[in-house]
């Protein structure tokens, strides 16, 4: 079991009084809490200083904990002899647990004294994990296995971890941030109780050429000038296939041509949109002759361009 | 052994919860539950009814009002204050990706 030294964390003595080790949290979580944090690693940090801070703000936890010793953070180490007599009784190993897992544990064997019934029905604990999938499983649906450690009981009171393995379907059309519930696949309830659900927390990757926006998509369409001004046909990707597009004559940079019902579709619900954004691009190298034709071009035209500022300086 | 595969499922407007399931979902007291539905924080399909039922997003915002709760030390007025600021902060985000959608 690796050592973590939550005064450190918390950055506190290990004389800390209960005062001054809430006022240490509290500053930190304004800092790191995920919901107000835009620091990179900010939800590790505040899972790390929650874990010190549930230790060390329940002074029994916090007698546990300092019965451990002092180690280096990190450190490979075992709790003295008697420890688990008196704080852990029935834990033998130690070696699949985490640390938090032997205070979670605490926790758990004071609420199964007070009141629990061993034969009373529990219900599983909720889990939550996060998922990471490409914009392409993201716009088709996908299914993932998802390998979880999970804290199991012994029947004598110990506990260790066991993989917990989930095979899910995410559904078509899931976005960057959204929640998902896997209805019972959470921890196994207890004396019959039901069993907890897992959350998971999506994370879709950008695509190089898709932008998202609820469930409509949207792509850069550079046109060359002659494109735009004569209209064409342009083949464009979308993420169901490739279309061809017709591209009006007069067509204007910024300008969104609507490919209808390209876009995500949620669930049984209305497709969403692609928006075609058109870019003007005009070519850096052109040779003498082309430079030509733009010149007989701008001497034949009288289009323009910034007649309303004329206009509305006046 | 290959395990079965299970749906996902998403947190809408259409799905229905319950009051028991909100409550177990969120972890937090009842009452202390109840008092963010006073609050207007969390929002019954129909307040006046005996038992309340829920769109299933709320199951959401009761699992963050645990977290507020527990994590910054609030009272569930404090909560109810925090939760409305993170949603304003949500539609201003959504409204940024938009935008940044569209300029591309």
């Amino acid at each position: 079991m690796k050592y973590k030294d939550y005064y450190g964390i918390l950055g506190v003595k290990r004389d800390a009084n209960a005062d001054e080790i809430k006022t240490a949290y509290r500053k930190l979580a304004r800092k790191y809490h995920p919901d107000v944090s835009k620091e990179a690693d900010a939800e590790a940090k505040f899972k790390e200083m929650s874990e010190a801070y549930e230790t060390l703000k329940d002074p029994e936890k916090r007698a546990a904990y300092d019965q451990l010793g002092t180690h280096r953070p990190g450190q490979d180490f075992r709790p003295p002899p008697d420890w688990g007599e008196h704080f852990a009784q029935g834990q033998s190993g130690f070696e699949d647990v985490d640390l938090s897992d032997l205070f979670a544990g605490l926790a758990g064997r004071a609420g199964r004294r007070g009141g629990a019934r061993a034969d009373r029905a529990m219900p599983g604990s909720d889990y939550e994990a996060v998922v990471r999938i490409s914009f392409d499983q993201a716009f088709h649906g996908t299914e993932i296995d998802l390998e979880l450690s999970a804290l199991e009981w012994d029947p004598d009171g110990g506990m260790r971890r066991v993989p917990h393995r989930v095979r899910t379907r995410i559904p078509r059309g899931v976005t960057n941030g959204e929640k998902l519930r896997v209805p019972g696949k959470g921890g196994k309830g207890i004396n019959g109780g039901p069993d907890g659900d897992l959350y998971l927390d999506i994370e879709v990757a950008d695509h190089p050429l898709y932008r998202v926006s609820g469930n409509d998509l949207y792509i850069d369409l550079p046109l060359a000038p002659w494109e735009a001004t004569l209209g064409t046909s342009v083949e464009l990707p979308t993420p169901a296939g490739a279309v061809t597009l017709r591209v009006p004559p007069g067509t204007r940079a910024g300008q969104q041509l609507r490919l209808s019902g390209r876009g995500m579709t949620r669930g049984s619900g209305a497709a969403g949109h692609l928006y075609a954004l058109v870019r003007i691009e005009v070519p850096t190298v052109v040779d003498d002759a082309q430079k030509a034709l733009y010149r007989q071009l701008a001497e034949s035209s009288n289009f323009d361009p910034r007649a309303h500022l004329a206009k509305e300086a006046k | 052994m290959i395990a079965p595969l299970q749906d996902a499922v998403r947190f809408d407007s259409i799905t229905e919860v319950t009051w028991t399931q909100l409550v177990k979902a969120s972890g937090m007291d009842e009452a202390e539950l109840a008092e963010l539905v006073r609050y207007g924080a969390l929002e019954p399909r129909d307040p006046s009814a005996p038992t309340w039922t829920f769109e299933s997003h709320w199951l959401l915002v009761a699992r963050n009002a645990s977290r507020l709760r527990r994590d910054f030390d609030l009272d569930p007025h404090g909560v109810s204050v925090v939760l409305s600021f993170l949603d304003r902060i949500e539609a201003l985000e959504a409204e940024l990706r938009a935008l940044r959608a569209q300029v591309g």
